[in-house]
């Protein structure tokens, strides 16, 4: 294979300018320094259908089938629609593989990754797209199947794309930050490895994420970008460390604190007392983050941790944007058995929503059709009032059975008082 | 000719802990507290008094091989060979002494990396496709993001803004680039140009006509072929038809438009999680450096920067303030697009005396 000559590219060279770094640059490279012809010319072939995009405001590529041997789902085929112009990227599809829980690579990882990337592929990696995949860019249908085939030996797999589960994504947590109330990578690995079959075969209505944050910062964004959001919390009383909060107040003077930390509170439950040191109103703390985020060295999450679940985010399509509504406002996750529980409830979710969505509907989705009660009563969920912001406002609804769920209402309640008790 | 075929290995997702700092592993569950050093440092404590810094940059996202072994390479040589990255794509070298870390900066910064994106900076924008890799764009990701981030270089190194910000750009009104402070996004201003003869080729008519979102599309018979056809009175020109019937055509090299929202903070720290409200829309698509687009993110940037208090978000901050101020302050227009009449809309609605004068 001849190298061939350079497509012009003015407008892509202007973003070689600049003191960020230049993805363009990189493409350059490929296409002069590498030692490999086939990517050179891959490399060019891009730049120059790239440009044609720049020039004339359009997209190129479509969309087809391929996938490897005995999967349906996890590579993003691309065939180029000016093919004929821009040869040696006509095919160039991108392969989406499951990053570890938590995103961490040693080097040699990261070095053995390219090196077989830049055997198969066009020597482009996106670490990572937005669902969570390392997105390994550019191949032809040969190459997905043999890249795949490599680096599958060596533990990698591929993640979701389709109507499937999806990769997963889950904070640094408990790795690396204090405020984490969970084992994030454990519980982002049981989940999806339990559905690694609805990851591979893509049989579900839409799309279906899981996402982990350690804590209501919610750093992976699972409240709206997952249908199943797996959040830290703690139920006890958040710890106080008063030498530390005497420490920040003589730091940043009573003025600084009230105003940025007690004043900000969501529900009021903090005072700064004469003394200097923090009082808490527990029972009225919504788990919000604020202060502990400013106080990070004074204010620290309860021993009694565990997890608040949300179902149903979802971005613009169809309906419109959609949070999370939450399903489960805790479950303790310490024994094997609290996490079979949460496989469960995932499980009793997805059998209902490819029971019960429409084509192309996501959970959330499926949830504004149907109706809250009508989700909850078909994944075996009991209501509680942590799921609403406020009760129904109209009175236009039969309300016949209200003696039976009342009598439900107490007997759970009493329930839940004998289970605490015994 | 029949080909041998590699039945796969089903493992999912990798086990972190394999790739992990060895002081991660060890403190693993036991973080007491964290420290910011300086802009795009951070030094986590242990209970046991074990410390890990972390160092962190912004790289080119869409990385050559080249890049990334000069990323392992600087791994290696400065640093105790583990990585890790952001959900908006930034590099972190996790290393276990203070004495590291300075040597680092200098390898990355000589490297043309930049060191920053923590605490209350300007972070990595998070990202799309684009024209480069997606089939249905209608504009580049990567060259808005390149451009944007050479003029907000200096909020990604410092610590200006009252707290953090997180933008998103988005290619087509899916929006795979999600809620942020603040989001560039394509907005579509013309109803799809249909070419008629590919449609009963091309698309599985009724799922397109089960896509639209007004239910502005019919099934009908277009110069004896059948095909579909839009109600260009009710079509809301979103381009939710285009991905499954690609002769939909909804991209425009002039109708096809930006618009910028903000307040989308998915955090719970204070108020709840909230969605992004349009501000400002009609901008050109212009590559290929948008600077139409970055002027207008730089004005709500400097606004913010001036008028928030510490630790406000942008949501924060106009909550505060009021959206007639946000207006004011930022010197966009409020026009009739602004009020909302998609479902759910009359709790958008003012509905008090509750006016700031």
């Amino acid at each position: 294979m001849a190298k061939k000559q350079h497509y012009d590219t003015p407008m892509l060279d202007d973003l070689e300018n600049g003191p960020w770094p230049s993805f363009i640059s990189g493409f350059k490279r490929l296409r002069d320094e590498h030692p490999d012809e086939r990517i050179n010319n891959m490399a060019n072939s891009l730049l120059g259908q790239l440009e044609h995009s720049y020039e004339t405001r359009k997209g190129y590529w479509k969309g087809g089938t391929v996938s490897v041997f005995g999967y349906g789902s996890g590579i993003i085929p691309r065939f180029s629609e000016v093919g004929d112009e821009f040869p040696e990227s006509r095919e160039f599809h991108t392969l989406r593989v499951q990053p570890p829980a938590g995103n961490y690579y040693t080097t040699d990882m990261l070095r053995q990754l390219g090196d077989s990337w830049e055997k198969h592929g066009s020597g482009l990696v996106t670490f990572h797209g937005q669902t969570g995949n390392i997105m390994f860019i550019g191949t032809t249908t040969d190459g997905t199947q043999h890249f795949f085939d490599e680096v599958n030996e060596y533990g990698w797999d591929l993640g979701g794309a389709g109507p499937c589960v999806r990769t997963g994504m889950s904070c640094v947590g408990a790795a690396r930050c204090e405020q984490s109330s969970l084992d994030e990578m454990k519980l982002h690995r049981v989940m999806l490895n339990n559905f690694t079959d609805d990851v591979h075969r893509p049989a579900l209505p839409y799309k279906f994420k899981f996402k982990v944050s350690g804590c209501g910062n919610d750093c992976m964004n699972a409240i709206e970008r997952s249908d199943f959001a797996i959040i830290g919390t703690w139920r006890d009383d958040m710890k106080v460390d008063q030498e530390e909060v005497k420490k920040y107040v003589a730091k940043k003077g009573r003025e600084y604190i009230t105003e940025y930390v007690i004043n900000m509170c969501p529900t009021q439950a903090l005072a700064l007392n004469d003394d200097d040191t923090l009082n808490v109103d527990n029972r009225n703390c919504v788990r919000c983050m604020h202060c502990l985020n400013v106080m990070n060295k004074a204010l620290s999450p309860g021993d009694d941790k565990g997890a608040t679940i949300l179902m149903g985010g979802k971005r613009t399509l169809k309906i419109g944007d959609l949070m999370g509504t939450v399903i489960m406002p805790f479950i303790k996750l310490d024994t094997e058995e609290d996490y079979e529980r949460l496989v469960e409830l995932a499980e009793e979710t997805i059998d209902f929503w490819a029971e019960n969505g429409l084509e192309h509907e996501r959970c959330g989705e499926m949830i504004e059709r149907i109706g809250l009660v009508n989700f909850l009563e078909g994944i075996g969920v009991d209501v509680d009032p942590n799921m609403v912001n406020e009760p129904r406002q109209s009175s236009y609804v039969r309300m016949d059975g209200w003696d039976d769920e009342a009598i439900k209402w107490f007997e759970s309640k009493a329930e839940g008082k004998q289970a605490a008790a015994g | 000719m029949a080909q041998e075929h590699r039945s796969p290995i089903e493992s999912g997702c990798p086990d972190g802990f394999q790739y992990m700092h060895p002081v991660m592993r060890k403190n693993y569950g036991d973080w007491a507290y964290h420290e910011d050093p300086r802009p795009g440092v951070l030094k986590h404590v242990a209970r046991g008094g074990d410390a890990i810094y972390t160092v962190r940059a912004g790289t080119q996202r869409i990385l050559d091989v080249f890049t990334l072994r000069k990323l392992c390479e600087i791994g290696d040589t400065h640093g105790d060979g583990y990585i890790r990255f952001t959900l908006r794509s930034n590099i972190e070298y996790m290393v276990d002494s203070e004495a590291k870390v300075e040597p680092l900066i200098k390898a990355l910064e000589a490297e043309g990396f930049v060191i920053g994106g923590t605490k209350n900076s300007v972070t990595m924008i998070s990202h799309t496709q684009g024209w480069l890799h997606c089939d249905i764009p209608g504009t580049d990701a990567s060259g808005v993001v390149k451009a944007m981030m050479d003029e907000l270089i200096d909020e990604f190194k410092g610590w200006n803004m009252p707290n953090r910000v997180h933008m998103t750009t988005s290619c087509c009104q899916i929006n795979c680039g999600g809620q942020g402070d603040i989001a560039i996004n394509v907005q579509h201003t013309k109803p799809p140009k249909i070419n008629h003869d590919l449609v009963s080729n091309v698309c599985e008519r009724p799922s397109v006509v089960a896509r639209c979102p007004v239910a502005a599309i019919r099934p009908a018979l277009v110069n004896g072929k059948p095909s579909l056809e839009v109600d260009e009175k009710k079509c809301i020109c979103c381009g939710a038809c285009f991905p499954p019937c690609p002769p939909m055509q909804i991209n425009d090299a002039e109708h096809t438009k930006l618009a910028v929202w903000v307040g989308g903070n998915h955090s719970n720290a204070r108020g709840k999680p909230t969605f992004q409200k349009l501000v400002a829309a009609g901008i050109p698509n212009n590559p290929p450096r948008w600077p139409e687009a970055t002027a207008v993110v730089k004005q709500i940037l400097k606004a913010y920067k001036e008028d928030a208090k510490d630790w406000e978000r942008i949501n924060d901050w106009i909550e505060r303030i009021g959206w007639p101020r946000f207006f004011e302050l930022t010197g966009l227009p409020f026009t009739k697009y602004h009020i909302d009449n998609w479902r759910g809309a009359r709790r958008s609605l003012n509905s008090s005396t509750h006016i700031r004068f």
